[in-house]
């Protein structure tokens, strides 16, 4: 396999993130200890990001790929890259001005970001085995260490562990399930397994193998029965990376789910619907009902990002182009309702101390009433109540579902959204309904209004703007189905 | 030219924009209150005054639908911004502009705390019901039927009652249950036939089986709205400890979302589900009839007897529609409206004397027809509406209803009539024990006469009680065609069945 100069094109914005993160080992080296320095990293990493986000955009779609097809740039890996980058500016932004001192002050922080980000990036592209579990690992070990990154406190140190432990075993996972894949295959691209499935019938051992992979992904999405990682981890992890967890590295994991399903396991899709419907159910019972007991508001959201997740892969289990183009849209919509909701949850002081418990909400409609009415729209969005984004993300990815003749499926996913509207509701109404105790601080940063604002203004208008998101999803889906 | 103005879209969307404007006010905490009371008053005052384009320039001998406005939304996908009324939806739009202003009004001092949050949310729940009543699309139609959720989960909990948290979330999560499941079937409805524009549906004709799951799914929704016996227990709780205001409009133009969209969906776009479910309606509903005046009759919260009045008359409405008789769902339509002025009217009356002694116990009361005369005089002409006394326009409602039920099974209409006697009944009893006989508690004897502002709010719906009643031809004129149209396509959907046979 030559070398092509003309590959290096279609992967500028991750050559360019790339290089950007050894820059930013200098910096963060020799730039001195301390908060001045951390900021000063996490702006030039802000920046880059911008920049990536430009590159990305302007180049345009690349048919062909790169590397030797390891690497796809199509329009699927622009949309799905383009939310990664936004989610990730976001969470990053969030970071920057930490409000206490047990926030995280170290330059090295959005160094890792910035390649845990172009691990996440090469996910989304990756057309064949050996780049799908490079971008894994590299998303992974830098996250694993900044789960890990409060070093003072224990929560944190434990939440990194176990991360690190299951994600292990989950990349173990997936690593023997694509080797069984690759036996079977006797290649490792996704067109080369695409064009074996096609010719052949299936022995068990590959169904083993595709099991396995799947299984491995299920944990990285944190899709139940492989959620169990998720509260601890959300909960334990300073509250920044929290944010970045619940947005970005989901996003890119279900990418990669769907360039495995449609594009490698394409002609296949009887085989794994079953057990993406399977996952699909047990997440979003898992999701709504273990919200229910939660009292941190962290861990509540871990349950509600199982949820999602569950949505999300009801659409992917109908295996037809609108199953992508829906969970394309829900995606869209989850990552402005994370962004929007962890800017909140950011705020959450008690005298310079986070207040993360969910009580801490009481009466903040009163104390701050924009917040609340921040968190009021975020709420009402991820129970899926019209006209809000989240109720479209429903729409499509149900739709699909119901297209595909599962309609029992989308019968348990809008009875649990009903179960799920229940917590999302206690905030409200510890918001609106109660008195506070005693107010939360006051004051916030201009990066959590930006982000705030951004994100409501895209929910609330997400109905405008649908009709272009939707065109530029189904071009995605396209693309993605192409390589079947 | 007016006609060319896109009047639906103006009504559905000029209260949101008063919410806007609400939003960005600043200032003093008294001042702000009280601009935003009469913001509020003037948007909805000036929203019900456009809405009357509507009832001038509707045309009722017209076949279809009016005041028709399209726009691209989701190109492509059969997913339109569609709006129209017809002379089913017209009275409703128009109900939901007349009792706007006037819930503002009933709340002008009862609402102390946060008064321009109170106002937004009601500004926003009138955008979704002129919004809902007026989709043409059944995407549309769902954005707002589930929109109305939010202020009035908002409105229940905020300013509501002791047990308002319960409430709220009863009411929230049994009708977010109920519209779930009629979600589903939406989709697999947009499944079927590729668009989501109700004309369409309602021309495609669906597989008698498919049929079937779909009208269950969309009574789910509709019988929780109604709301239907037995799931009808969020409405007393809601009722309760919601403000006033906030009931009349629960009970003014929410309940009227089901019958509305058994007429609108269930009944033109299922019309053999329908003729096979009708007897189902028909046990329930008379078991709401029932069932319900009896619970009223055991009442001792005013409140909670009006709201179980409520769903009684609801049977009376749910009964009209499926005997798929004109007058029965003339009856149905027309009981639709008058309730939804009668009760609001009802409504408010409790709360007028909630805002002078803080309780609605019946028993807290007595004799307070001596001290207030006037009020009196209005609470009496309400509840014989209530009980359907010929000349006023819960009489037409239910004559009708009778003469449609007696012409589907003479049972059906001995039922119904005794649902009658037993609503007459509670109501005589209620105004007995609140009005009339000695005063024997003292604060009752020092309660205030009522002022110019109750009496603003009860004039127009009195006046409007009495011209249905001795004019019905009013309304029915309007809404004939249209009620004609749903017929048809019932009727040709039965030929063609027997066809098949």
């Amino acid at each position: 396999m030559a070398f092509d100069m003309m590959d290096i094109v279609p992967a500028l914005p991750e050559i360019f993130l790339s290089g950007l993160a050894l820059v930013l080992v200098l910096v963060a080296a020799f730039g001195g200890e301390g908060a001045r320095n951390a900021r000063r990293v996490t702006r030039l990493a802000l920046a880059g990001i911008a920049v990536a986000l430009l590159l990305l955009v302007q180049a345009g779609p690349f048919t062909d790929g790169a590397f030797g097809g390891m690497f796809a740039a199509d329009s699927f890996s622009i949309y799905m890259k383009t939310l990664v980058l936004v989610g990730t500016f976001a969470a990053l932004s969030l970071s920057l001005r930490p409000l206490g001192p047990d926030d995280i002050n170290k330059p090295e922080f959005s160094l890792l970001i910035v390649l845990a980000l172009v691990g996440m990036m090469l996910m989304i592209s990756a057309d064949d085995l050996l780049s799908l579990y490079m971008g894994i690992e590299l998303q992974s070990l830098p996250l694993y260490v900044v789960a890990a990154m409060r070093t003072n406190s224990l929560r944190s140190s434990e939440a990194g562990l176990k991360y690190f432990l299951l994600g292990a075993l989950s990349s173990g996972m997936l690593l023997y399930g694509a080797s069984l894949v690759y036996g079977f295959c006797g290649t490792t691209a996704f067109s080369g397994i695409a064009e074996t499935l096609a010719a052949g019938d299936l022995p068990a051992v590959f169904i083993v193998g595709m099991v396995f992979m799947l299984s491995g992904l299920a944990f990285k999405v944190s899709a139940a029965p492989f959620h169990m990682w998720t509260p601890d981890v959300y909960e334990g992890s300073p509250t920044p990376v929290t944010a970045l967890f619940a947005i970005a590295p989901k996003v890119a994991a279900m990418a990669l789910t769907m360039r495995l399903t449609y594009g490698a396991f394409g002609q296949i899709v009887d085989q794994w619907s079953q057990v993406l419907v399977a996952l699909s159910i047990a997440s979003m019972a898992v999701g709504a009902l273990g919200a229910i007991m939660q009292t941190d508001i962290k861990r509540m959201m871990a349950y509600s990002s199982i949820a999602h997740m569950g949505y999300a892969l009801a659409g992917l289990a109908a295996g037809t182009q609108a199953g992508a183009t829906g969970v394309m849209i829900y995606m869209a919509g989850y990552v402005f309702m994370g962004a929007g909701t962890f800017s909140i949850i950011l705020l959450m002081r008690r005298d310079g101390q986070a207040a993360t418990k969910i009580n801490d909400l009481k009466g903040l409609s009163q104390t701050h009433p924009m917040l609340a009415v921040g968190l009021l729209v975020m709420m009402f969005s991820m129970a899926g109540i019209p006209p809000l984004a989240g109720f479209f993300g429903k729409w499509y990815v149900f739709l699909a579902a119901v297209q595909a003749g599962l309609v029992p499926l989308a019968v348990v996913g809008v009875v649990m959204s009903v179960v799920g509207a229940f917590y999302y509701l206690r905030i409200i109404r510890l918001m609106y309904f109660e008195e506070a105790d005693a107010p939360l601080d006051g004051g916030a940063p201009t990066a959590n209004k930006f982000v705030l604002g951004i994100s409501m203004a895209v929910i609330l208008l997400f109905f405008a703007g649908l009709s272009s998101l939707l065109g530029r999803a189904e071009t995605a889906s396209i693309a993605l189905m192409a390589a079947q | 030219m007016i006609d060319d103005w896109p009047i639906l879209t103006i009504v559905t969307f000029l209260p949101l924009l008063g919410a806007l404007f609400l939003l960005m006010v600043r200032g003093e905490d008294e001042v702000v209150a009280q601009n935003a009371r009469h913001v509020t008053l003037w948007v909805t005052g000036f929203t019900f005054l456009v809405s009357l384009a509507l009832l001038i320039g509707f045309d009722a001998e017209l076949v279809g639908y009016q005041f028709e406005e399209r726009a691209e939304w989701l190109s492509g996908t059969g997913i339109a911004y569609y709006m129209g009324v017809d002379g089913i939806s017209m009275p409703f739009v128009l109900l939901s502009t007349f009792l706007t202003p006037l819930a503002v009004l009933a709340s002008w001092r009862a609402i102390k705390v946060r008064v321009r949050e109170y106002m937004i949310a009601f500004l926003v729940l009138e955008t979704m019901m002129v919004g809902m009543f007026s989709s043409l699309d059944m995407l549309m139609f769902y954005l707002f039927f589930e929109g109305v959720l939010i202020p009035m989960f908002i409105i229940i909990g905020v300013w509501g009652g002791a047990r308002r948290v319960y409430a709220a979330f009863k009411f929230f999560l049994y009708t977010l249950l109920g519209s779930v499941l009629m979600l589903v079937c939406m989709l697999a409805m947009y499944v079927e036939v590729g668009t989501t524009s109700i004309p369409a549906l309602s021309a495609h004709s669906f597989a008698v089986g498919m049929q079937t799951w779909l009208f269950l799914g969309f009574l789910a929704s509709f019988a929780v709205k109604v709301p239907m016996w037995p799931v009808h227990t969020w409405l007393p709780d809601a009722h309760v400890e919601a403000p006033t205001a906030g009931s009349m409009i629960l009970a003014g133009v929410l309940l009227k979302m089901g019958g509305y969209g058994f007429i609108r969906f269930s009944l033109p776009m299922f019309p053999e589900a329908s003729e096979m479910f009708a007897p189902l309606i028909f046990t329930l509903s008379i078991i709401a009839v029932i069932y319900t005046s009896l619970v009223a009759l055991a009442q001792s919260d005013m409140k909670k007897l009006i709201a179980y009045s409520s769903v009684a008359h609801m049977g009376f409405v749910t009964i009209g529609i499926f005997t798929l008789t004109e007058q029965g769902i003339a009856g149905a339509m027309f009981q639709m409206i008058s309730h939804g002025l009668v009760s609001a009217a009802l409504f408010f009356c409790v709360g007028v004397i909630y805002d002078r002694l803080h309780t609605r116990e019946i028993s807290a009361y007595g004799g307070v027809a001596a001290v207030m005369p006037r009020y009196a005089v209005f609470f009496m002409f309400m509840m014989l509406a209530s009980v359907g006394l010929p000349g006023t326009s819960g009489f037409v409602g239910e004559m009708l209803v009778l003469v449609g039920a007696w012409k589907a099974s003479s049972w059906l209409a001995f039922f119904t009539a005794t649902g009658l006697v037993l609503g007459a009944t509670y109501m005589l009893w209620l105004y007995r024990r609140v009005m009339f006989g000695a005063v024997v508690h003292d604060n009752v004897s020092s309660m205030e006469r009522i002022n110019a502002r109750e009496f603003i709010i009860f004039l127009p719906i009195t006046v409007l009680v009495l011209w249905f009643g001795v004019y019905p031809a009013s309304l029915l004129d309007l809404m004939a065609t249209s009620i004609q149209t749903v017929l048809d396509i019932v009727a040709s959907s039965s030929v063609s069945l027997v066809a098949q046979n």
